[in-house]
């Protein structure tokens, strides 16, 4: 219960306030407006994790006027709130729930309720959940009867019990098989074989035989078994499609707060239009704090962009008239006045989307184990049951009742319920075991890919580093200097600013007057009637005193940016007339990644970097980490072609990126992984999504997923086992229906039992260091969540 | 033999019962937060949490 405590300071919300309208504006249109008027929000929040995180939110959120209703639901981390109508007095804003959700530490994004309703259109666990419930009922009933006829029920009762069982066990057969029915249906349609084909087999057979034997007074009839053999199939696929919607739901939870629109310049008035409508030539307004919606040409305006996400270059550049920017590019100090150079059908971003398309096809069809089991099991089954057949038609002389009855149990013997539960248990099993660790799963195959990789590629930015500059330095302030720089940080965007103000103590802020920030160079105002600046070293100096005090940082433990003084890392501040004061920033590199990229060379794995950024940047990180190979100014293109290298080479790889540059590569490789600080496209290529800050998670997926192949593999040796032993008794002949009842059930039990060790042991050190993030992801560290999503325009 | 007449419907009975009870629990949506649920069971509240408003149930919170 202890696990996450409530709210200890409050996250710093201030770098937002500018973008505050606008986001409430975006927000607004995330809700469902209901039949009386109220209106319904659902937030995705993977913070919540434990019962104290259902009571905080739902305790924070339940008071506030307006509110209806706000109740969490544990499995899917997402909240459903629902709001009075608008018109009601002093109501609460959406925005204002997403704010006091983030103050306890539980940063929340909306979910797309269209995505939401598809998702529960195509669901088809609830259906399976029902054929499962309906088979559970019969196999028990059905089994309370069988019971009785083998303890000795003599010539009627034993009939009437038979009609008793063929009565409960046809209909709930036909109900609950149909999931096989129509997938053996489809596949023989299209002239193949899939392990339905003989499930489905076996099912009708067994039970047109045990209808003849009831009917004609026999001593035999085997519904018990064709009900149980319903019902721990649908087991299986129950479990492998829960596994699938979750995983699917997951990806939704963290998607996007997209810019739907774009503000165009129509007569010196800005208008709002829809991003579909924007065509080149059009004029546009971006402010600070938001995405570009499409590629553009700067007409007027200066600013900084932050182009992290989509090329992978850490250093935030200057923009001014002229400059070409990319679509997705993050504006980050002053509004820019720009032309639209294309559509949103045909800018960077859709070029991304048609290339990750590309590179997606090119991986090829990845056919899952359970698939390739059942292409060498399907006709094995099918011709032991007709050599079966045959030899006994042979041996009896003829006599067809007898080579039927044993050629349907070598049917019901043969029927992969182990098979069929192999593999989904333990996937399943490994899915939450990834969960719990904050890892989100997105497909029932990645847990094969992931384990059968031996190299593994590393974006840089954003992905081996945060993504955002860290203070490297902060000695020689004075208290005095250090408050004012920290307060005029947090008037600002700037990523600069964010760490400077992230790097100084916390102390009480003097007051600021006349704050302006000027795009391209710093903050400026008056602090007790003293003009102070914050920001490029240049700008700067103009008001200091003509021989500053520099401060070059230069031992810090993160990658230093070692450039001329002047460069972008380096930022200074300085009362007028006062001496400058010089900060020097570097870009912090993930939590755990050292000790993360060591447990991968512990497995054997080769590492290596790709990265979009310079050489010295990406040079001293390979340094840091240890990473003999490590390639920078990698463009999307040339990412693909090195991952086309490798596995031309017979290489299996992981990629782990986050960038808008990366989303082709990750679809390129044989299985990804992105952070949740990833862009949309990034984490909608990626197979796996990981939610706390520490790359442990990379290794701590791997080892996961090859442990969940050892199990697999028992797990397939249990039940050829199984059939080696069973199979030769039945063509004998001497499959009784009890035997084949008792025979299966162990085989299935079996297998589930081996599955479950996966849940205990064998990495606790691993996982520990992952869920340490648990405490320290709860509100302190998430201080600056990434809010601004990117959407993909296409 | 004829307690058969009557203790086969029953059992039938019963089993189709819990079959029914199965069905509904499903449609009212109750297995739509199976991980919540638990944890909702161990928190003491005197109305029901998610239409509770202005109450603060947060002592059993360490």
């Amino acid at each position: 219960m202890s696990c996450c405590s409530p709210a200890l300071d409050l996250a710093e919300n201030e770098g937002r306030v500018l973008g505050a309208d606008l986001r409430g504006e975006e927000l607004k249109h995330a809700g469902r407006l209901g039949a009386d008027g109220t209106v319904t929000y659902v937030f995705s929040v993977p913070a919540i994790h434990c019962g104290a995180c259902i009571a905080a939110v739902e305790d924070a959120l339940g008071p506030l006027p307006g509110v209806v209703s706000a109740r969490v639901n544990l499995t899917l981390r997402r909240l459903t709130v629902v709001l009075a109508p608008e018109s009601a007095p002093s109501g609460t804003t959406p925005l204002r729930l997403v704010e006091t959700l983030e103050r306890l530490g539980y940063p929340a994004t909306p979910v797309d309720l269209g995505d939401l309703d598809q998702l529960a259109r195509e669901r088809e666990s609830g259906k399976l959940l029902l054929a499962l419930g309906i088979a559970g009922f019969a196999a028990a009933n059905v089994m309370l009867l069988s019971v009785s006829v083998w303890s000795g029920a003599d010539e009627a009762t034993r009939d009437l019990f038979h009609l008793i069982s063929a009565l409960i066990a046809v209909p709930a057969v036909a109900i609950s098989g149909q999931v096989f029915f129509r997938s053996a249906f489809v596949a023989l349609r299209a002239g193949r074989l899939n392990m339905d084909v003989p499930i489905s087999l076996a099912l009708l057979l067994s039970l047109g035989l045990s209808l003849y034997e009831s009917l004609s007074g026999g001593a035999e009839a085997y519904f018990d078994a064709a009900v149980t053999l319903t019902f721990f199939l649908l087991v299986g696929r129950y479990l492998d499609q829960l596994m699938r919607e979750r995983a699917r739901s997951a990806v939704l939870g963290i998607a996007r707060l997209a810019a739907k629109g774009a503000t165009r310049i129509v007569d010196g008035e800005p208008v709002l239009v829809p991003i579909d409508e924007v065509e080149a030539g059009m004029h546009l307004r971006v402010p600070a704090g938001e995405r570009m919606p499409v590629d553009a040409r700067v007409l007027a305006g200066a600013s900084d962009l932050d182009r992290s996400l989509v090329t992978g270059e850490s250093e935030p550049v200057a923009a001014g008239p002229g400059l070409r920017i990319e679509a997705g590019v993050l504006n980050l100090t002053g509004p820019l006045d720009v032309e639209a150079l294309s559509g949103a059908k045909d800018s960077f971003l859709a070029e991304m989307t048609a290339m990750m398309e590309a590179a997606e096809q090119g991986r090829g069809a990845y056919v899952r184990i359970a698939d390739r089991m059942a292409r060498l099991y399907a006709p094995a089954v099918h011709l032991l049951a007709a050599a079966a057949f045959l030899g006994w038609l042979v041996a009896t002389g003829g006599d067809w009742y007898q080579a039927v009855t044993v050629a349907i149990a070598v049917l019901i013997v043969t029927c992969p319920c182990a098979l069929g539960l192999a593999v989904p248990v333990v996937h399943v099993i490994g899915a939450s075991r990834l969960f719990q660790a904050g890892i989100l799963m997105k497909d029932g195959s990645a847990l094969e890919r992931l384990a059968e990789i031996d190299t593994v590629l590393f974006d840089k930015t954003g992905t081996l580093t945060t993504g955002t500059p860290r203070l490297a330095r902060t000695d020689f302030l004075s208290d005095q200097e250090s408050a004012a720089a920290r307060a005029l940080a947090a008037r600002s965007h700037h990523p600069a600013s964010r760490a400077i103000r992230a790097g100084l103590e916390a102390v009480a802020e003097p007051d600021l007057e006349a704050v302006r920030e000027v795009a391209g160079s710093g903050v400026e105002a008056m602090i007790a009637g003293r003009r102070a600046r914050l920001g490029r070293p240049g700008w700067v100096a103009e008001i200091a005193a003509p021989e500053g005090r520099h401060v070059d940082g230069g031992l810090g433990d993160g990658i230093e940016d070692e450039r001329p003084r002047g460069g972008k890392g380096h930022v200074a501040f300085a009362f007028e007339g006062a001496p400058t004061v010089s900060f020097s920033l570097d870009e912090a590199v993930r939590q755990g990644a050292a000790p993360a990229l060591a447990a991968l060379r512990d497995a054997v794995l080769s590492v290596e970097v790709l990265s979009g950024d310079g050489e010295a940047p990406v040079g001293r990180l390979a340094g840091m980490l240890d990473i003999e190979r490590a390639a920078c100014r990698q463009s999307p293109a040339d990412k693909i072609a090195r991952i086309r290298t490798l596995q031309a080479e017979g290489h299996q790889v992981l990629m782990v990126g986050d960038g808008l540059n990366d989303a082709p590569s990750l679809a390129a490789g044989n299985v990804s992984m992105a952070p949740a600080s990833a862009c949309d496209a990034g984490r909608l290529a990626a197979d796996f999504v990981f939610t706390r800050e520490n790359l442990a998670a990379v290794p701590f997926a791997f080892d996961v997923a090859k442990r969940a192949k050892a199990l697999v593999r028992t797990n397939f040796a249990l039940a050829i086992l199984y059939n080696a032993v069973a199979v030769p008794l039945a063509m004998a002949g001497l499959v009784t229906p009890l035997v084949a009842a008792i025979a299966m059930s162990a085989s299935s039990i079996l297998v589930v039992a081996n599955s479950l060790r996966l849940t205990r042991g064998g990495h606790t050190v691993r996982s520990a260091d992952v869920e340490d993030q648990t405490a320290a992801l709860a509100p302190g560290a998430v201080k600056a969540p990434r809010t601004e999503r990117l959407e993909i325009a296409a | 033999m004829t307690a058969l007449v009557f203790l086969v419907p029953i059992a039938l009975f019963l089993g189709l019962l819990g079959l029914v009870a199965f069905f509904w629990a499903l449609k009212s949506g109750q297995y739509e937060d199976v991980d919540g649920a638990a944890w909702r069971a161990l928190q003491d509240e005197e109305t029901p949490r998610g239409e509770a408003a202005g109450r603060s149930g947060n002592q059993d919170r360490l």
